[in-house]
C-alpha cells in the first residue's frame, strides 16, 4: 500500500514538474509570438514549424554562454539566488488539483501531488519566499542597478501580497476552506467563484500581475531604467533560471486564478460525462478544461503586457496601498454582510 | 480674429486640466478599450515579407544600376555631350570626350565618344534625370536588383566604363531578338 502511493505520487510529481517546465519553456515562445502578432509582426518562425523549436534553441544558447561572475563578496548568495527563485516557482504546483480523480488499476488516483488542507496558505507562503530569490540575487550582484531592482521587487511584492491576501479572504469566507481541492469541488456546475466575487477576482488578478513581476508592474527589471534589474549581472543558465522562474510563476498564478475563480477542472456538463462516459474520460476532459483556462490566463498576461505601459513607482505603491487594500477590505465587509443576512434569514425561517 | 485663436495647422488643441470623473480615475474602462485595440491587431494581416523565400515586388518605375547602351551593331550610343552630367542634381557624372578615329567606326556610333565615363555611386541618388536628359538613348537606369556592392575603398564606388557599358554579347543578343521580331 505504502509503496504504491509513493509510486503514484512520484509519477504525479514528475508529470507536474515536466508540465511546469514545458509550459515555462513554451510560454517564452508564446510570449514572442503574441508580442509579434499584437505588433503586426510574424514572430519567430525559423526554428522548426511555426518556430516551435525556438525555446530549445534559446535554452541551448543560454547553456553555451559564458558563466560570468561579478567581483562579489557574496559568491554563495550569488549562486543561491536563482536556485531559490526556480525552486519556489516549481514548489507551488504541488497543491494544485489538476483534475478530480482517475480510476486506474482498481484504485482512485487523485490528480494532485498533495491535498493539503491549507493548500492556499501554502501557496501564499511559497510565493512570498520567491521574493528572496530576487532579493538575494540582486544583493549579491554587487551592482547598483541590481540592488535597486531587488529593493523595488521586494517592496512591491510585500505590498501587493497584503491586497492579494485580503481579496482572497472574501473568497474564503464564502468557501469556508483553504483546500484547493474542496474549492474546486464547490465550483462544480458553473458555480464559478468569479460570478460571486467579481471584485475579489479583479483585485486578485491585479495583484497576481504584481506578484509575478509582469508588465505593467515589472519595475523590478524595467530595461529602460535598470538595464535588467536584479538579473543584470547574471549570465548563462543562472539568468536562464531567473527568466524561467518568472514564466513558471506566470503559469502557476494563471493556474491558481483558474482554480480559485474559474472553476478549476470543472466544465459544464461534467456530471453528465461522468455518468455516461465514466470517471476517467470526464477527468481527462477536466484537465483539458483547466489547461484551456490557464492558457487563456497566460494569453491574458501577454495581452496586457503589450497594451499597458509600465507604472511609475509611486503610482504602483499608491495603487497597492490606497486603492486595492481598501477595496479588498470593503469587499470583505460586503461579503460578511451578505453571508450574515443569509444566515439570519435562514434562522428566522424566511 | 485674435492671435490666440489662429491655428496654422488646424490641429491646435487646448490643454485641459479638468478633474477626471470617478470612472475615469478607475482606468478600468480605458484599459479595456486599450485591450480591444491591441486584440484587433492580432487579426490584422501581417505585412512581413519572408525575405529569402519571398522577394518584395519591385515598383514599375524602379530605377537601379545605370547602363550605357549599345545599338544593334554593338556600337556605343554615347556621344559625350555632357547633358547627363549637367542634369545630374547630385553631380555624380564626369566624362571626357574624344573624337572618333576612322578605324573606330565599329565601336562608336557618333563622331564623338566618351573615353572616360564615370559615375560616383556614392553621390548618385538614382533619380533618373540623366536618362531623361540623354538625347542619344545612351544611358538607362536598369531594373537590376543588384545595387552598389559594398566595399572598403572609396575608389570602388566610382564606376567607370568597364562596369557601365552594356556587355557586347548582350547587345548582340538584343539585336538578334529585335530582328527576329
Amino acid at each position: 500500500m505504502d509503496s504504491t502511493i509513493i509510486i503514484e505520487k512520484s509519477v504525479i510529481i514528475v508529470a507536474v514538474f515536466a508540465l511546469t517546465m514545458l509550459m515555462a519553456m513554451y510560454s517564452t515562445w508564446a510570449e514572442r509570438k503574441v508580442a509579434a502578432w499584437l505588433q503586426d509582426r510574424v514572430g519567430p518562425n525559423r526554428a522548426g514549424p511555426f518556430g516551435l523549436f525556438q525555446p530549445l534553441a534559446d535554452g541551448l544558447k543560454l547553456f553555451s554562454k559564458e558563466e560570468f561572475e561579478p567581483n562579489t563578496p557574496n559568491r554563495f548568495l550569488f549562486f543561491v539566488g536563482p536556485a531559490i527563485a526556480m525552486s519556489t516557482a516549481l514548489m507551488t504546483s504541488a497543491v494544485i488539483p489538476w483534475g478530480d480523480r482517475l480510476h486506474l488499476f482498481g484504485r482512485d488516483i487523485l490528480l494532485q501531488a498533495t491535498d493539503l488542507n491549507i493548500g492556499l496558505l501554502y501557496f501564499f507562503g511559497v510565493v512570498s519566499v520567491g521574493v528572496y530569490g530576487i532579493m538575494i540575487g540582486g544583493w549579491a550582484s554587487n551592482n547598483k542597478f541590481s540592488l535597486i531592482g531587488a529593493v523595488r521587487a521586494a517592496s512591491q511584492m510585500v505590498s501587493y501580497e497584503i491586497a492579494m491576501g485580503l481579496s482572497i479572504i472574501a473568497l474564503l469566507m464564502m468557501t469556508g476552506t483553504l483546500s484547493l481541492r474542496e474549492i474546486s469541488e464547490q465550483q462544480a456546475g458553473m458555480n464559478w467563484n468569479v460570478f460571486y466575487q467579481p471584485l475579489s477576482f479583479i483585485i486578485f488578478l491585479i495583484c497576481a500581475f504584481a506578484e509575478s513581476n509582469r508588465t505593467p508592474f515589472d519595475l523590478a527589471e524595467c530595461e529602460t531604467e535598470l538595464i535588467g534589474g536584479y538579473h543584470t549581472e547574471y549570465s548563462s543558465m543562472k539568468m536562464g533560471f531567473y527568466l524561467f522562474a518568472e514564466y513558471a510563476n506566470m503559469f502557476i498564478s494563471s493556474t491558481i486564478l483558474a482554480v480559485l475563480f474559474f472553476g478549476g477542472y470543472n466544465y459544464p456538463g461534467m456530471s453528465w460525462v461522468v455518468e455516461n462516459w465514466g470517471v476517467n474520460i470526464a477527468n481527462i476532459l477536466g484537465f483539458a478544461a483547466l489547461f484551456i483556462k490557464l492558457c487563456g490566463f497566460i494569453f491574458f498576461y501577454m495581452w496586457v503586457r503589450w497594451t499597458i505601459p509600465r507604472f511609475r513607482y509611486d503610482q504602483l505603491m499608491h495603487l497597492g496601498w490606497r486603492i486595492l487594500i481598501p477595496l479588498a477590505i470593503i469587499n470583505i465587509i460586503i461579503t460578511g454582510i451578505v453571508i450574515l443576512r443569509a444566515e439570519i434569514a435562514t434562522y428566522l425561517g424566511f | 480674429m485674435s492671435i490666440e485663436s489662429i491655428s496654422l495647422s488646424g490641429r491646435k488643441k487646448l490643454v485641459s486640466n479638468k478633474e477626471m470623473t470617478f470612472w475615469e480615475r478607475m482606468y478600468l474602462i480605458a484599459i479595456v478599450k486599450g485591450l480591444i485595440i491591441t486584440i484587433q491587431h492580432l487579426f490584422t494581416r501581417k505585412v512581413t515579407i519572408q525575405y529569402p523565400e519571398q522577394v518584395r515586388e519591385m515598383s514599375p518605375v524602379y530605377r537601379g544600376q545605370h547602363q550605357l547602351k549599345r545599338d544593334e551593331q554593338g556600337r556605343e550610343n554615347c556621344t559625350a555631350c555632357g547633358l547627363c552630367a549637367l542634369s545630374c542634381p547630385a553631380e555624380a557624372i564626369t566624362m571626357k570626350a574624344e573624337e572618333r578615329r576612322g578605324d573606330e567606326k565599329h565601336l562608336y556610333r557618333e563622331e564623338k565618344y566618351a573615353s572616360i565615363y564615370e559615375i560616383n555611386m556614392l553621390r548618385c541618388i538614382f533619380c533618373g534625370l540623366c536618362e531623361e536628359a540623354c538625347p542619344k538613348d545612351a544611358i538607362y537606369l536598369t531594373t537590376s536588383k543588384v545595387l552598389v556592392p559594398s566595399s572598403y575603398e572609396r575608389e570602388d564606388f566610382i564606376f567607370g566604363k568597364d562596369k557601365l557599358v552594356m556587355p557586347l554579347d548582350i547587345a548582340m543578343k538584343n539585336a538578334q531578338l529585335k530582328n527576329a521580331n
